[in-house]
């Protein structure tokens, strides 16, 4: 049996092998993941990114905790960086999640950037595929902690929580460009902690100021103290609350084909970046080039057009 | 095609509370350029086993400070081999008697760190012992 057979049948091994292959960038992965794609996009996703140490781990744990509670299976991915000077990295979200280890209708899985730099690693929206072909209900996608610009989780999830705590400075930080402008749900983690109310409103104000049209989705700010599992039900409540707006409104249909063609587009540029320096291996053109542009006969706008051109068979200026 | 990243899963079963080897351990991974999961303090051999299998481990490395070692240590491998994850080596580090290392190679443990081994040594060793897998 191939894996992705396995993994259709709910082999939990199979599926954890499929995704070192896929984070692995292994050819054999991609045909695996052709048997499966047809069996997925029921689970729903979950995107929770913020700060480093703003409890988004912790979180994860609740809201799991939370959906076990109501029969439904849970896979998690969840990022920490790649160290860019060794390449090694601390994978340390599980320490948080270890009571659900044990169940069988949970699986968690800890991935590295490996240099990406959105939020998330490469292979995760394929990782989440095969948590999907699983029999996952719900998927709950941890980022790496975000600054300001790490927004690739909003293309991944059809709900992304933002999650802030308090004390993060002042309410300009809060009209910034960047993930505040991407969040469904908003939490104020750490609700115990001095100066929470104050974060909350200024959230709040940054939210009131955008110009939403009727009938579109207004996000609200929620508290949490997810150390004691303070403020979780009214968050799942909001998530839900979102997914039946998304469905309700037709919406869905907008994020999906968003999200298709973010997948298809990243496929499609790797694949082409692959058989480019393939291409480039076969005939020779790389120390070519390189000559060339050493003695500046060649300049590398020309050279690369000239590559696309010998290898796709058409004129990239005629286009 | 590219290199395998080699992934270990670092943890600490059993009830004592000093992870501060642990971590070092985990570290010196890391800058060796592995991916390490660290799972933490108080881990049952079931947790262990299930988390080495959900992230694809190529090995397993246990601190061990209580005594419970010769207990903690076989029953990681056995639950290994119960879930057909046996290609999933073992190592142990700690406070461990000379006495008891023989038994727990013949347990399954595939090697045995005791105190004063450099974090070197413990990287050169995976280094030779440990490939990622095919």
């Amino acid at each position: 049996m191939s894996l992705s057979e396995k993994v259709l049948t709910g082999d939990v091994r199979a599926a954890a092998r499929l995704m070192r292959d896929i984070d692995d960038n292994r050819p054999s992965a991609v045909t695996e993941l052709k048997q499966i794609y047809a069996r997925t996009g029921n689970a729903y996703i979950i995107g929770i990114t913020g700060p480093p140490g703003a409890g988004k781990s912790t979180l994860v744990d609740q809201l799991t905790a939370s959906f076990r509670k109501q029969g439904k299976k849970v896979g998690v991915v969840a990022i920490d960086p790649t160290s860019p000077f060794t390449g090694g990295a601390i994978l340390g979200d599980r320490i948080r999640m270890n009571r659900h280890a044990t169940d069988d209708g949970v699986f968690i899985r800890s991935l590295a950037t490996r240099g990406a730099l959105g939020g998330l690693s490469r292979s995760t929206s394929d990782v989440a595929l095969v948590l999907d072909a699983l029999g996952m209900d719900i998927i709950i996608i941890e980022t790496v902690g975000v600054g300001q610009d790490e927004v690739d989780i909003v293309k991944a999830a059809h709900t992304t929580c933002v999650v802030m705590v308090p004390g993060m400075g002042d309410d300009i930080q809060a009209i910034k460009a960047g993930i505040l402008e991407i969040g469904d749900v908003f939490v104020v983690n750490k609700a115990d902690r001095e100066g929470a109310d104050r974060t909350a409103r200024e959230l709040a104000a940054m939210l009131e100021m955008r110009d939403t049209p009727q009938g579109d989705w207004q996000p609200q700010v929620f508290k949490t103290e997810a150390q004691r599992g303070t403020g979780i039900d009214e968050l799942v409540g909001e998530i839900l609350t979102h997914r039946d707006h998304l469905f309700s409104s037709g919406l869905i249909e907008t994020f999906l084909r968003e999200r298709n063609e973010r997948h298809f587009v990243d496929i499609l540029r790797d694949s082409l970046y692959k058989h480019a320096m393939a291409f480039m291996d076969r005939t020779a053109t790389l120390p070519r080039v390189l000559d060339g542009m050493a003695d500046s006969s060649i300049d590398p706008y020309s050279a690369a057009e000239e590559v696309i051109a010998e290898m796709l068979g058409y004129d990239p200026q005629s286009v | 095609m590219s290199e395998r990243t080699l992934r270990i899963l670092v943890g600490k079963p059993g009830l004592d509370g000093h992870d501060r080897g642990a971590k070092i351990i985990a570290r010196a991974f890391r800058d060796a350029g592995f991916e390490v999961i660290y799972t933490g303090l108080h881990q049952t051999p079931e947790q262990i086993v299930s988390a080495a299998i959900q992230e694809d481990v190529d090995c397993v490395g246990l601190s061990i400070l209580s005594g419970a070692h010769n207990t903690l240590l076989p029953r990681v491998c056995q639950l290994l081999g119960e879930k057909g994850a046996d290609d999933i080596k073992v190592f142990g580090g700690g406070v461990i008697p000379e006495d008891d290392i023989a038994g727990l190679k013949s347990a399954g443990i595939s090697e045995v760190f005791t105190p004063g081994t450099s974090t070197e040594d413990i990287v050169k060793w995976i280094g030779t012992n440990i490939r990622p897998r095919a």
